[in-house]
């Protein structure tokens, strides 16, 4: 590999990808692998300093499991407590292989399931591993106190989720993010009274800083008071969420941002598959201009909610006026074996469909009808509320109707990112030494996630995966005493971060950050969306730069950046989304294929599926940043060699 | 529908606050209190103020970020919900709207509405877990726990440490918040081996962030937006004597 400055940042030239995936059989490889990585007994453990940017679910359990295995953890937050991260929000559920209700559930069905909902665009060693660890994510957190569903027998209770026909989500009634991140929260707690980690909170990454080419620290800023200051360590693990607020709308709580992995990949790291991105099927639809954010209603709504529209086009009536012979339960009708259940990517694009024919209801035709009448006909409104209580409790605040007397309405919304920075299966990015675990990297859901997949996925990167390979890395470093913050290289990072805000202080323009975030947002929705062509892609790298143009000359930041200041804060991560959103649309303009939630109108089937090209895009998209032009492509051919590759059917 | 502001403005910690007036108009009745907020901070931004300072995060009831005094009460006038569940078809045309932040000597206020409520993370870092490394864990379905109890135990759980309770209360006591997880944990066979330490340095750690005493006035619960009961500090109150009685014995 050679590594090429290029006016102050690093690209790679004649560089390849390599997955690092150790041999030997799907099934043992992991624990083959795990027996030959490095140790460090805890009293070594203790002289390595290592620091985690995030702390939802992954970055919370990585922080304690290392914790436990004796380094010393310094954790950073823009969140005033590890509690506030946004994996808190995840409602339905977490899957794992038990098998507990004899269904005929393994390890190889939650792999396979997990593949092929990715539409077979992820690596097939990661998501074994993901399928395998899944059963001992269940043991801990229970070990932790978190209180799952139980049934009247005593033990843990399963519900059914999109995309498969296996009883395996484990779920808090409507709140099992929340349940689980207080379990991880509880162990990081531990380990801060413990005096192993400490915590920084409101802290925003700014920057990373490596140190010949190996990443050795990171550039904050206090958000309290404003000061830059540079954090230095041996290792650094970032655990930073996705970038679903590049939309502008969507259910990610509003601080959610990129800011971190695009600092991560101007430094080297290569972001992979940037287009992947998940449209939600069951959301509150948009309401009016001022909306905010977008509400999400679990997709475990659909285990007893039917979803239709009228059949006939503008239908005006209320629902209760539409008889049964007149109303279309589309999904029901399409896809006859899985019929609610299909995937979320399957479940949106249907929806669209429908909307963009005309038989969408409610005030602005852009929504579907989500009915829970015949269930509880059938099981009775006291089986509803116990499973969906607060679901519905939610759904009546916000929109001021009662389900339980109207069908709910709903329209999808992005709610992840598949896409991420690109990692080895050991989760390191293409920067030694800098880690990215969660789901800020790409690498388990291939281009769209199952359901209750995005907790498991959080939990067994931080808690199982990562803390055995970053031991494994560090043991082949020497700790990092002569690594000061006094360093050049953190002098420098300071400088330049504290550049970049003078300037945007500096601008006094007149418009205000969300008004360009939102202008941003239409774009990224109307474009790189639900649906998306080769014409409108290029249009939107056309106008991306516009938007860029004008946030650098208009936009108006008041108040002082020595203090508290949310709307420098919004700013700066919006500055990030922007150069984010050009590389989507480039990487969903490469991609001439459908897959999962990549969705190009020039392929697909008579049937309006996805049309997948296996030929051609059976790679991961992993992009190295340009300063100076196009980004440049990096590809990972992905290979098969324990599923077959074939068209995914829901019928 | 119009409405009248007076907002607690205050730059920081160290400096003095006091309220200032604001008036909206043509508020839609279906927006969010926060997306309220939103408007009236856009138009103080292209007025050059400085738009007010509150914290919210997730706005869907979860995440605990928001929450301030509304008309004198925490999170507002609705039952059992957050500021960012609030709509404004909560209040009339015309009506006068008082905001102030939480009140109370071991939450600093940061700037305007936004206060400092780590106190709360140190409560629960003192003793709020189970002690079990990562991996060190048995097959899930070993342990067979009660339905019931299961239940109860989720809805200690359910507390999102927005710290509403302490603002309800005329001592500022963080009763309601310690006990949610000392019966949270004290419900489960999980949390049995450490109940004893864990009440004991849970309170010790209550008391020396200078929350006050909690005199059973039952406004925390009124005023929960996760509607935590006034059980849970029965439940504490007990696991507090027993452990009182046990470290006694052992002290002889």
């Amino acid at each position: 590999m050679v590594w090429v400055s290029c006016e102050g940042y690093i690209i790679m030239k004649d560089f390849k990808l390599n997955s690092k995936v150790p041999n030997g059989e799907l099934h043992t490889k992991w624990e083959d692998y795990k027996k030959i990585l490095n140790k460090l007994s805890p009293e070594e453990a203790n002289k390595y300093k290592v620091i985690i940017v995030g702390t939802g679910l992954a970055g919370a359990s990585a922080a304690a499991t290392l914790a436990e295995k004796g380094f010393n953890i310094h954790a950073f937050s823009y969140h005033e407590s590890p509690r506030r991260a946004h994996s808190i929000a995840a409602q339905g559920g977490i899957n794992a292989a038990k098998n507990y209700k004899k269904d005929g559930d393994s390890v190889m069905r939650l792999f396979y399931d997990t593949i092929k909902g990715g539409d077979f665009r992820s690596r097939e060693d990661n998501v074994y591993r993901l399928a395998e660890l899944s059963v001992n994510i269940i043991d801990q957190c229970v070990a932790q106190g978190v209180p799952f569903a139980r049934e009247y027998g005593g033990l843990l209770d399963n519900r059914s989720f999109g995309g498969v026909q296996v009883s395996r989500t484990f779920y808090a009634r409507g709140q099992t993010g929340q349940q689980l991140l207080l379990g991880a929260y509880s162990a990081l707690s531990r380990q801060t009274n413990a005096k192993k980690v400490k915590f920084y909170s409101r802290h925003d990454m700014l920057d990373v800083v490596t140190i010949d080419g190996k990443a050795k620290g990171i550039i904050t800023r206090n958000l309290l008071n404003g000061k830059i200051e540079a954090h230095s360590a041996d290792v650094v693990i970032l655990a930073t969420g996705g970038y679903s607020n590049v939309y502008y709308l969507s259910t990610n709580a509003m601080a959610s941002n990129v800011t971190a992995n695009w600092r991560a990949h101007k430094k080297g790291a290569l972001f992979a598959n940037p287009s992947f991105t998940q449209i939600h099927p069951t959301c509150i639809p948009v309401k009016n201009d001022f909306q905010s954010k977008l509400t999400l209603m679990s997709e475990s709504l659909r285990n007893d909610g039917r979803v239709w529209v009228p059949k006939k086009k503008n239908d005006t009536r209320k629902a209760s006026n539409i008889p049964e012979e007149e109303r279309d339960y589309y999904l029901e009708r399409i896809y006859p074996a899985f019929g609610n259940l299909v995937p979320r990517d399957v479940a949106s694009r249907r929806a669209k469909e429908v909307c963009d024919n005309g038989q969408g209801v409610g005030n602005t035709g852009v929504a579907v009808y989500l009915d829970f009448k015949k269930s509880i006909e059938e099981k009775g409104e006291e089986y509803i509320k116990e499973k969906y209580g607060n679901l519905f409790d939610m759904y009546q605040n916000i929109t001021d109707e009662n389900p339980y007397k109207t069908p709910m309405k709903i329209y999808p919304a992005v709610h992840y990112t598949m896409g991420g920075l690109w990692v080895d299966y050991n989760l390191m990015t293409t920067i030694p030494g800098l880690f990215s675990i969660g789901e800020s990297n790409f690498s388990d859901h291939g281009a769209n996630r199952l359901g209750a997949s995005a907790l498991m996925q959080g939990l067994a990167d931080g808690y199982f995966v990562a803390p055995h390979t970053v031991m494994d890395y560090l043991a082949k470093e020497k700790p990092g005493l002569g690594h000061k913050a006094e360093q050049k290289e953190f002098v420098d990072a300071i400088q330049e971060t504290e550049k970049d805000i003078e300037h945007i202080m500096s601008i006094k323009g007149d418009l205000v950050v969300d008004e360009v975030h939102r202008e941003l947002g239409k774009v990224v929705w109307d474009k790189v969306g639900m649906a998306r062509n080769k014409e409108g892609l290029e249009n939107a790298i056309n106008s991306i730069p516009k938007i860029k143009e004008k946030f650098w000359k208009n936009v108006s930041i008041p108040g002082s950046d020595k203090d508290m200041n949310q709307e420098l804060e919004k700013a700066l991560r919006l500055k990030d989304f922007i150069e984010l959103a050009e590389l989507m649309a480039y990487d969903a303009l490469d991609r001439n294929e459908s897959c999962g939630g990549h969705f190009r109108e020039e392929y697909q089937t008579k049937e309006n599926e996805a049309e997948r090209n296996d030929t051609d895009f059976k790679y991961v998209a992993a992009w190295g940043y340009n300063k100076n032009g196009k980004p440049e492509l990096f590809k990972e051919d992905l290979k098969y060699n324990n599923v077959k590759l074939k068209t995914r059917s829901y019928k | 529908m119009n409405i009248n502001l007076k907002i607690w403005r205050q730059k920081s910690n160290t400096n003095e606050g006091n309220l200032h007036d604001y008036r909206l108009e043509n508020v839609d009745p279906n927006i969010s209190f926060l997306e309220m907020l939103d408007i009236l901070n856009n138009k103080l931004i292209k007025e050059q103020q400085d738009p007010v300072a509150f914290d919210h995060d997730c706005r869907e009831g979860i995440c605990g970020s928001c929450g301030f005094m509304i008309n004198g009460r925490p999170h507002g006038p609705q039952k059992a919900t957050t500021v960012c569940q609030l709509h404004m078809r909560s209040f009339n045309d015309e009506d006068d709207i008082l905001l102030e932040p939480f009140r109370a000597k071991s939450f600093g206020v940061i700037k305007d509405l936004s206060v400092d409520r780590q106190s709360f993370d140190r409560i629960i870092s003192s003793a709020g877990f189970v002690s079990v490394d990562t991996g060190e864990a048995s097959e899930a379905n070993k342990i067979s726990i009660d339905k019931n109890n299961a239940d109860e135990a989720f809805l200690s759980a359910a507390c999102i440490g927005c710290g509403a309770c302490v603002a309800a209360c005329k001592n500022s006591s963080a009763m309601l918040f310690t006990s949610a997880k000392v019966s949270h944990l004290a419900l489960l066979p999980q949390g049995q081996k450490e109940k004893t330490e864990r009440v004991n340095k849970m309170v010790a750690t209550m008391d020396a962030e200078g929350f006050g005493a909690c005199t059973n006035t039952g406004a925390c619960s009124a005023e929960c937006p996760k509607e935590i009961g006034q059980t849970n500090i029965a439940r504490l109150n007990r696991e507090f004597v027993k452990a009182q009685v046990s470290n006694f014995f052992e002290k002889k």
